[in-house]
């Protein structure tokens, strides 16, 4: 009745530390009711790009592919208006 | 039929759209020629049937890389309800003006105009604190 549990560990490569590995991931804009990101938030869309300013996968923070794809769009709009870079090293 | 239907809707209400723009202004300019600006395109939206809702000015602002050799800029931000050939209009006049490095429009959706009103009103700026308990639920 219930989903066959999954056994293979294949996001273990990912989260490196065992406690990330066995939490199970969530979409936080779900979870918290945002509906709408905003392009001109720095601080909050540094949370969904890695040190060289790309986009994290889906894979590793959970989000749900329609926010995904909100996501996507408000980075790159940040980096137009030149809120977000579009490469560097430690941006964060 | 069906078209002809819409078509008569069209003419009848010229329907406005929420748009928003941004707009980096060079950082050499100083504090009056930001001010005339800023007021030319306050006009250009008002005489082209456009209404203001906001207006925001993050002053000079550092950017994330250099554009035209400047690393800072004016940003200001319009909010508007305009109908829809506006915009083209207004992105031309952004284009002609040497004083612009760089523009953004968008259109806002009901989730995105519903934002910005709560951000007006300063709700996030106790964000920290309307977030926390809602995250404390959990």
């Amino acid at each position: 009745m219930a989903k066959p549990q999954k056994k293979y560990t294949g996001s273990s490569v990912f989260n490196t530390t065992p406690d990330a590995a066995q939490r199970k991931k969530y979409c936080r804009f779900k979870k918290n009711g945002i509906k709408y990101i905003d392009y001109k938030d720095a601080n909050f869309l540094l949370k969904f790009v890695n040190d060289q300013g790309k986009i994290l996968p889906r894979r590793l923070t959970g989000t749900s592919l329609k926010f995904q794809r909100k996501i996507s769009q408000a980075v790159k709009r940040a980096r137009h208006i030149a809120v977000l870079p579009f490469t560097g090293d430690m941006i964060k | 039929m069906a078209t002809k239907t819409t078509k008569s809707t069209k003419v009848e209400s010229v329907v406005l759209n929420n748009y928003e723009s941004v707009i980096i202004f060079t950082p050499v300019l100083s504090e009056e020629q930001l001010k005339d600006a800023v007021a030319k395109y306050r006009k250009i939206i008002t005489e082209n049937g456009g209404e203001l809702i906001h207006e925001e000015n993050w002053g000079l602002t550092k950017l994330a890389y250099p554009i035209q050799k400047k690393t800072t800029g004016f940003y200001h931000i319009y909010e508007y309800k305009a109908p829809a050939s506006f915009v083209s209009t207004f992105e031309l006049a952004f284009r002609r003006d040497e004083r612009i490095m760089r523009f953004l429009s968008t259109v806002l959706d009901k989730h995105s105009i519903q934002y910005n009103v709560r951000k007006r009103n300063g709700e996030f700026n106790q964000g920290k604190n309307t977030t926390k308990p809602q995250e404390a639920k959990k």
